[in-house]
């Protein structure tokens, strides 16, 4: 066991842990963080996506003594009350059914538009086919991708907000 | 045994914080089991009502009771603020039915809707309508929510009708106010005429579904809130990060657990030796009986890793306990089925086949595919006090709770489940399983559990949807009519498990009970209407040698048995098309056409308007399957296929591209013509259409549960794959369809969509690679090492 400290949506939290414990589990079970969520614990679906120094990071295989940066969460994108481009346009697209891997999605589709504001259609799969949905949402979320950055350009902005990370 | 004593505090202080809903807030002056609602994460206009009174927390104590149907008080209150909350027995597995159920309700009740909640699947204080199943929320349990909220409407303007001295009929309502017609200037609100008030009207009926008090429902004409697009409720928190789900749930106290589920199918436990992980910190306990293992620790972490830890002797049975996933075909076709029904005969099949001009047959096999729900199975237990309260995103809550008090030997009524949101419900998941485990884990720990599979456990041991093979013959006579056909399909279903049997359950199972009798399974024939004068439609069940402890259990799977028979029967008449040089969609016509008589439902006219316009839709050249080859790399076709689900009536055009040198196959467009009668909420059914229909994608393209003899061997997303993002149509277009004799009647129906969409998708993927290629993929799934060696084989 040892100290980790972690910062996580503006906020330092120090943790006496075993440091290989995956951050996954620190985020859900000690800081009450429900966006990341435990799909397959082995990296391939996305469902416990992070953003941590803009790149979107899957926190099931992430040991927390490896983190460096801010970690972002579902939770950290809305600036105050208003929520991120991409969170509104799932809102407008009526993106999700069951909702449960959706963190991911929407945490991996903002590290795309901040990295690719205008993607095509091609880089949209491609960005994102490694993040799955067996809800078969994908043909929405795409859409929602798309008309976020639409809202994004429309705002001056490259991302809506920077997420310090 | 210990004395019955209150919930713990913190317990009902966190209910109160994740659902809003606490036992302790009673209705004023009444000890209804009826709360007040603040929905955390919901957009709640009200949060700050209606603790109406306050009735004193020991009033909570009681054992947990069964709401009965038949008090309107326990479907709807009314507010001081003249809010309402609805309590409904359903479940929503993300279709957005809460948001069309709070439609439909509001609607009837003559409310606004953003003045309503709507509180589902709690044992303890929403009626037991189910949960949700059978894509029925809306065609079944819609109609008893429709009438108990016109029921409601009807008292409230006899309460107004009291207060004013005039008569009902010279009232008008209009969102929760009633105004005298004469004189608006007397008004009264829906929560000054009982707000924070018992109604105390009974219902009638014999059942739950049949629940209706004296008034009647609208006309059709007259809802305004039913077919409004509205957005969903549930979807900014699920957006924003706010939404508590089951799968979040944590209790002071609480530990967790993982299974250990045994290496080979039908292995028995010889030994365990817990000193294997006696040194992981936070270590609590090994648990085992029968077969069944699973350990205990303090934090997640320390479970899993425990699990993974533990050193386990288990003894493989002495044969082996199913074909390989290879051999499944050849072995379903060989083997000796379970049992066998009279075929279902109309006129002589026989003899038409023998005297058709041409004769057409053909086999399918269509392979074990699982829920594999993006989260895998959990649930949490709490076993304070002697009694449970169990955590769960099982969709049927009512089930979990009686299966589990029978299942521990407890009396019902110290038993509840309070149903949360959680990965895609869809039928008969492990959900029911994982709720047993920690109801189980929780009493032999004596602290609330935590319990989840892990993926390899979701995948593995979910329950499955049957394996298929099929036989299909037809006769056509000299002008290329269907004279003939001759169906049979067997599934590998036998012993199918039901929802939430406490001698069927993997636990239960795998603690070595059993009921006294096996489950028969069933296969299934084809929904269409097609009129074909000589017809035998025949159905047999095999068994795999190992039919208990097994991971290849079936079990409902999103239309449990619709895409299997349809991929078949709509890849064959297809086939008959192009052996008739036929145009698909007028073949299919022809045959519906043919019919003189209608059915009740009017499905027949509803297909034939579903076809006609789906065809229309995707701007369909009517000509024969296959198209001449094109010489491309990319190979470009369009299929066709059509079915109903109960009621609703689906026609699907899918258009693809095969690329020729690598086998791929992409669905490019979907159109879909869906008739599920009066639409609630259409842009929530778009939605949900939308996703079926790529679910039927994803079993057609990429889903096969694998297995050697002793294992399954598809455990994570790699040996497992689904569809993914790259698999996405660029088009998709769906027209909601209204296909009834008489579209305009007051009394239209609303069917079921959950399921319907993703019925006929198999087939058309599979219409459309023949009619691109030339070459018929018959079985399932058409991945492209499948694809390319048909291609190849057929000199493509």
């Amino acid at each position: 066991m040892s100290n980790i400290t972690l910062k996580v949506n503006g906020n330092a939290h120090t943790l006496d842990l075993d440091p290989s414990t995956p951050l996954l589990y620190i985020l859900r079970n000690d800081l009450g963080l429900e966006g990341p969520r435990f799909g397959c614990g082995l990296g391939q679906c996305g469902a416990c996506t992070v953003i941590i120094n803009g790149a979107a990071v899957r926190s099931c295989v992430t040991p927390c003594s490896s983190v460096t940066g801010e970690i972002t969460t579902l939770e950290g994108l809305a600036n105050g009350g208003t929520l991120h481009p991409v969170q509104q346009a799932w809102i407008d697209e009526q993106v999700p059914q069951c909702g449960f891997c959706q963190n991911g999605q929407i945490m991996t589709a903002k590290v795309l538009l901040d990295r690719n504001p205008n993607p095509t259609d091609a880089e949209i799969r491609e960005g994102m086919a490694r993040t799955l949905c067996r809800c078969m949402t994908y043909y929405r979320i795409q859409a929602a991708i798309k008309r976020a950055s639409t809202s994004m350009k429309a705002a001056g902005t490259a991302s809506g907000h920077e997420v310090v990370a | 045994m210990t004395t019955f004593t209150n919930i713990p505090k913190q317990v009902e202080d966190l209910l109160e914080q994740w659902s809003g809903t606490s036992r302790r807030n009673f209705l004023k002056g009444s000890g209804l089991l009826v709360v007040s609602f603040s929905a955390a994460g919901i957009a709640n206009p009200f949060s700050a009502e209606a603790s109406a009174g306050g009735a004193a927390a020991a009033e909570a104590a009681g054992p947990y009771p069964h709401p009965d149907f038949r008090q309107l008080d326990s479907w709807i209150v009314i507010h001081e603020d003249s809010t309402a909350t609805f309590y409904v027995g359903k479940t929503d597995g993300g279709q957005g039915t809460g948001t069309a159920f709070r439609q439909m309700m509001s609607d009837e009740l003559d409310i606004a809707y953003n003045r309503t909640s709507l509180i589902m699947g709690r044992t303890d204080i929403t009626v037991d309508q189910g949960g949700s199943g059978g894509s029925d929320g809306i065609q079944v349990d819609g109609w008893p929510m429709r009438r108990v909220a016109a029921e409601a409407r009807r008292v409230l303007l006899d309460l107004a009708s009291a207060r004013f001295a005039v008569p009902s009929d010279q009232l008008a309502v209009s969102e929760g106010v009633i105004t005298v017609k004469a004189d608006s200037s007397r008004r009264a609100t829906y929560g000054a005429l009982i707000g924070g008030r018992r109604f105390n009207v009974t219902l009638t009926g014999d059942s739950i579904n049949a629940t209706t008090g004296v008034a009647k429902v609208k006309a059709v004409q007259d809802l305004k809130i039913v077919g409004q697009p509205l957005h969903r409720y549930d979807i900014p928190p699920k957006v924003d990060g706010s939404l508590k789900w089951a799968v979040g749930v944590a209790i002071p106290g609480m530990v967790h657990a993982r299974n250990v589920r045994p290496p080979v199918a039908g292995a028995r436990l010889i030994s365990i030796d817990e000193s294997s992980v006696r040194g992981i910190p936070g270590f609590i306990k090994v648990v085992s009986k029968g077969n069944y293992v699973a350990v205990v620790c303090e934090r997640e972490e320390q479970a899993i890793k425990a699990a993974t830890q533990l050193a386990v002797n288990w003894q493989k049975p002495a044969t082996p306990s199913f074909p390989t996933s290879d051999d499944l075909y050849k072995y379903m076709r060989n083997t000796t089925p379970t049992s066998s029904p009279d075929p279902n005969v109309v006129g002589n099949p026989d003899a038409a086949l023998a005297s058709a001009a041409k004769v057409v047959e053909a086999e399918y096999d269509f392979p074990f595919q699982g829920h594999t729900a993006i989260g895998p199975a959990h649930a949490i237990a709490d076993p304070s006090n002697d009694q449970l309260t169990i955590w769960s995103n099982d969709m049927k809550a009512y089930g979990l709770r009686t299966g589990v008090a029978a299942f521990l030997g407890m009396p019902l009524d110290r038993v509840r489940v309070i149903w949360m949101d959680g990965p895609q419900l869809y039928g008969r998941t492990a959900a029911d399983d994982a709720g047993f485990e920690a109801a189980f884990l929780a009493k032999e720990v004596g602290r609330p559990v935590r319990v989840q599979w892990m993926r390899h456990e979701e995948t593995a041991w979910d329950t499955k949807g049957p394996a298929y093979t099929f036989k299909l013959r037809g006769g056509l006579d000299a002008q290329g009519n269907l004279i003939a056909m001759d169906y049979n399909a067997r599934a590998a279903d036998y012993n199918h498990l039901g929802y939430n049997d406490p001698g069927t359950v993997l636990i239960a199972q795998l603690m070595g009970r059993r009921p006294s009798a096996t489950a028969s399974g069933s296969a299934a024939t084809p929904s269409e209407l097609y009129v074909i004068p000589n017809r035998r439609r025949a159905t047999q069940v095999v068994g795999l040698p190992l039919v208990w402890e097994s991971p290849l259990r079936t079990g409902n799977l999103r239309d449990p048995n619709g895409p299997q028979v349809t991929f078949a029967s709509e890849s064959f008449i297809d086939e008959l098309a192009a052996a008739a040089h036929a145009d698909p969609v007028g073949f299919r016509l022809a045959l519906l056409t043919a019919g003189t008589t209608d059915d009740k439902e009017f499905k027949r006219a509803r297909s034939i308007a579903a076809v006609k316009t789906v065809a229309e839709a995707y701007g369909w050249d009517t000509r024969s399957s296959p198209k001449p080859l094109g010489t491309g790399t990319i190979l470009t076709g369009r299929g066709i296929s059509y079915c109903f689900r109960n009621q609703t009536v689906v026609a699907q055009i899918a258009e693809v591209e095969v690329n020729r040198n690598t086998g791929h196959v992409w669905v490019k467009r979907l159109v879909c013509a869906h008739d599920c009668g009066l639409v609630i909420n259409p842009e929530g059914l778009r939605r949900t259409i939308e996703g079926n229909m790529l679910y039927g994608m994803s079993r057609a393209l990429h889903e096969e549960v694998r297995f050697d003899t002793e294992k399954v061997t598809s455990v994570d997303w790699i040996s497992h794959p689904t569809l993914t993002h790259a698999d996405a149509p660029a088009t998709i277009d769906i027209v909601l369809l209204n296909g009834d004799p008489n579209p305009n009647r007051p009394d239209l129906p609303h069917y079921g969509a959950g399921e319907a969409a993703c019925r006929p998708t198999v087939a058309a993927v599979a219409n459309a690679i023949y009619d691109a290629t030339g070459v018929r993929i018959r079985r399932v799934p058409f991945r492209d090492g499948r694809v390319l060696a048909a291609l190849k084989a057929a000199n493509v």
